[in-house]
């Protein structure tokens, strides 16, 4: 790591009274991997906006490869070998990935012609960085995971010997994420030098070489990855110490949630095949499960909002007859959905009223057809005060909270009730350290007081942190349970990669 | 250069937006005007002169404004919960046959204090119901409503024009193709004596005000808003989306099925094929000015009608062809929208 890819200078940005980037100072070496680590809002997307040229610094200075770089100048920063993959990809969906990687780069007319070419060199490229993806395929049609490969393509299509991802993993599932860690590994063996931004502590840790922590705008440190570790990062990127809160062993009661070879039958295709489990009052059943193998399909079972083929659910002790959330509602479930943008609130209407919308039948919330509004407003305050969430009142725009507060929306609008069940779906995706170790608490809370929870995620030290005992969910079907202490992380991975009776 | 979304629209700017709109349109409208060769500012004031410059002139646009407050609101309240209702022009002439038909010799035959809102029913329920069809095909089949509403148009508009040939015909009509006409005794009260300004206009803001109660203190409101805004939230809040949109396409049907039967009971009598010069497609444009507003609906219908009456008085007085007003009202749908976006984004560089 002898001569430098990118340093930067002594930047600072300001946006009105707001220093998003205090005199910050940075350097990346050829063929290494650096992430950016800090909380949402720390500024780090700001900072590569004016490395790349989007913003421009009020001071300071960027170079690459030894070059000062004008400010302002996208194009310069794309000369000068700079890539960068944005937080919200922009590629044009009703484009093949080839015409996705092409354009801009030349002139439409030409398209044509030059397509063979940059075919061979776009193949050449998946080759040589293990990024597979059908170049002929409509971009649109692809996941979220292909879509990045797309992005990368493009980047380095453009030469691109720096690049820059922005929270890369952010929309990615689990296996997604790990298969991008190991080719930006790849890449960065072969030279290229990369800067990706996280606040996911481990994955900061297993895969970068040096991590630089940003806070409020500045530098707080600066580490090799060998020499830390997770409370470190998370104390230095919070600002305080953040502890995960701990289980403490309780005896659990009756069961509340019982699924008796539950089946899901969606246009021919099984999601849920048999499953059995069941979850007892003030204890919690930990679904642990690669995406795409049933768990969204679990948690929308027991959220009331698809219904079994065959097979039947209980509460507590009699058998669900109607399926459907209001009546899972009224049962006293309360349900965290896995997408809390898609599911969990409409950002366009209040918090006051996101916080009564599946509870609206509620004497207390309308009588006579008319809404309650103070009642539901004060119901609003109520979440806000007790599960601190932070940036509105009731009558604030839902879609103006940041993630870790629209979880804790959600999260409080259930367990202020004081369910008798809770199904919590992905609880802590997307958050920051400090939001996970709030939402954590809250589960654990719910536990000591009685609730029966069903925390289905793909996060396994969020399972292990949480759950007593834990079910592994594989193409929609359900391994026997196991009791947390004996989860160690091969029989896990044995438990999700199907291989029961070996994990037993 | 990018745009960033407001977190708080201004109440200032929410009413400048429109306002401001309105005023570009003019000022583009003007330069045409100045190319046709006649001075702007007398073209304009005739066009207020011939909106509101008499007794006669104010009563002609109040009663242009009727049925499109009525219309407006009609796909106001539809595209508040996304369903893309263009169809009020088709549900306006099958509340105007029924009302004409119910309420003629061939009718009910009722005493007027009982018939009248009967017949205001009878023409908003065939509205509905002509909008219950493409949104039972969307609910059941994903049909895309935008196509089948608009399209409804048409055979709504030749099935009036079969039945007004055929079995409704008025035969003391000299041979034009007209229904028959309702009984004497059954048009609607005038609010203004020797005008044609009739009660319908309270009707209508009576109407607009209950909406605007609906829309912001029910739970139906609540509901709705959320099934247009995130159906996918709103089913996993339990909202039932299906019978939701269903009163919602009921109401919004009825408005452009009532501003139809208004229109046969208060201004003309029967139903021709020209009884409507556009209003369910105008209703579209009042509800975008209005930003799908209930109380805006009634500024914005105002506001149109003003233009339509205003541009036939100052067609006669400056001979600028009349065309002027539909140019004016497009204008300022397309500068209201830019007004929406400057309203709701901020520009940063
Ligand atoms: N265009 C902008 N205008 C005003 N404030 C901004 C703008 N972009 C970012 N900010 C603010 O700057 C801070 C840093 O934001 P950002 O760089 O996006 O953080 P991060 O990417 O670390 O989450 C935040 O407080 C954010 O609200
Ligand atoms: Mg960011």
């Amino acid at each position: 790591m002898s001569a430098r890819a990118l340093e930067l200078n002594g930047i600072t940005k300001r946006f009105g009274a707001l220093v998003a980037n205090d005199d910050v100072t940075l350097t990346l070496g050829q063929g290494e991997l650096l992430a950016l680590l800090g909380e949402n809002g720390a500024g780090k997307t700001t900072l590569m906006n004016i490395l790349f040229g989007h913003y421009t610094a009020d001071s300071g200075s960027v170079a690459a490869f030894g070059r000062t770089l004008p400010p302002g100048k996208p194009r310069a920063a794309i000369e000068a070998g700079i890539g960068m993959v944005h937080q919200h990809f922009a590629l044009a969906a009703n484009l093949s990935v080839i015409e996705n990687v092409i354009a801009g780069t030349e002139r439409l007319g030409a398209l044509a012609l030059n397509k063979r070419a940059a075919r061979v060199k776009l193949a050449a490229l998946s080759e040589r960085f293990g990024l597979t993806v059908d170049p002929d395929a409509r971009v649109g049609d692809l996941s979220v995971g292909e879509r990045q490969r797309v992005e990368i393509l493009k980047s380095l299509y453009r030469d691109a010997r720096v690049l820059i991802l922005d929270e890369p993993t952010a929309v990615l599932t689990h296996q997604e994420a790990e298969r991008l860690y190991r080719t930006l590994r790849g890449m960065a063996e072969q030279g290229l030098s990369i800067i990706f931004i996280s606040h996911k502590l481990h994955e900061v840790l297993a895969a970068a070489d040096r991590v630089v922590v940003l806070r409020g705008g500045k530098v707080v440190a600066e580490r090799k990855a060998g020499d830390t570790n997770r409370e470190e990062l998370a104390e230095l990127m919070v600002g305080r110490r953040v502890a995960r809160p701990h289980r403490d062993a309780q005896t659990p009661g009756a069961v509340a949630l019982k699924a008796d070879r539950v089946s899901v039958m969606s246009g021919g295709a099984s999601l849920l095949s048999d499953v059995s489990f069941e979850v007892r009052a003030g204890e919690t059943l930990g679904v642990i499960g690669v995406s795409g193998n049933g768990q969204s399909t679990l948690g929308r079972l027991v959220s009331g909002l698809v219904s079994p083929s065959s097979g039947s659910l209980d509460l507590f002790g009699h058998p669900v007859a109607q399926f459907s959330p209001r009546g899972f509602v009224e049962m006293g479930v309360g349900r965290i959905p896995e997408d809390r943008n898609a599911d969990g609130a409409i950002g366009e209407m209040t918090i006051w009223e996101n916080a009564v919308l599946e509870r609206i039948g509620e004497k207390r919330f309308s009588s006579g057809g008319l809404v309650r509004r103070g009642p539901a407003r004060a119901f609003a305050a109520e979440i806000i005060r007790r599960f601190d969430v932070r940036g509105g009142g009731p009558d604030t725009a839902t879609r103006l909270l940041s993630g870790g507060n629209m979880q804790k929306l959600i999260l409080g609008r259930n367990l202020i009730t004081a369910p008798k069940i809770l199904v919590a779906a992905q609880p802590t995706r997307g958050l920051d350290e400090g939001a996970v170790a709030a939402v954590h608490a809250e589960i654990l809370a719910a536990r000591r007081a009685g609730t029966a929870v069903l925390l289905i995620s793909e996060d396994l030290d969020e399972v292990v942190a949480l759950a007593d005992r834990v079910q592994a969910i594989v193409k929609g079907r359900l391994s026997p349970p196991i009791p947390v202490s004996d989860a160690d992380p091969r029989r896990l991975g044995l438990m999700m990669a199907g291989a029961w009776d070996e994990a037993a | 250069m990018r745009l960033e979304r407001r977190a708080h629209v201004p109440l200032s700017l929410a009413i400048a937006a429109p306002i401001g709109a309105v005023v570009a349109a003019l000022i583009l409208a003007g330069l045409l005007i100045a190319l046709a060769g006649v001075p702007v500012f007398e073209a304009y004031r005739r066009m207020l002169i011939g909106a509101f410059g008499s007794r006669l002139s104010i009563s002609e646009t109040l009663t242009r404004t009727t049925p499109l407050i009525l219309t407006g609101l009609a796909a106001a309240v539809a595209f508040r919960s996304r369903v893309w209702n263009i169809g009020a022009e088709g549900q306006f002439y099958l509340g105007a046959l029924a009302t004409a038909a119910l309420g003629s010799k061939l009718g009910l035959h009722l005493a007027p204090l009982v018939e009248i809102p009967i017949l205001m029913l009878a023409g908003a329920l065939a509205g509905a119901l002509l909008l219950l069809v493409p949104l039972g095909l969307r609910l059941k089949f994903g049909v895309d409503e935008v196509v089948t509403t608009l399209l409804l148009n048409f055979v709504a508009v030749l099935f009036v024009s079969m039945m007004i040939e055929g079995p409704l015909k008025d035969p003391l009509a000299f041979g034009w193709p007209q229904s028959v006409p309702i009984l004497a005794d059954m048009a609607l009260p005038k609010l203004l004596p020797r005008s044609r300004l009739h009660i319908g206009l309270l009707v209508a803001i009576g109407l607009a005000l209950v909406l605007y109660f609906i829309q912001s203190r029910t739970r139906f409101g609540l509901e709705a808003r959320a099934a247009g805004l995130n159906p996918q939230a709103a089913r996993f809040a339990g909202v039932p989306i299906g019978s939701i949109l269903v009163r919602v396409a009921l109401i919004s049907g009825g408005l452009a099925g009532l501003a139809g039967a208004i229109e046969v009971l208060g201004v003309k009598g029967y139903v021709t094929t020209d009884l409507s010069p556009g209003f369910g497609y105008t209703g579209v444009v009042v509800a975008m000015l209005a930003g799908l507003n209930p109380i805006g609906v009634i500024v914005a219908a105002l506001f149109v009608a003003t233009m339509f009456v205003g541009a036939d008085g100052m067609s006669r007085a400056m001979g600028v062809p009349s065309f002027i007003a539909d140019v004016i009202v497009a204008l300022s749908l397309l500068t209201m929208l830019v007004a929406l976006l400057l309203a709701n984004y901020r520009v940063r560089r």
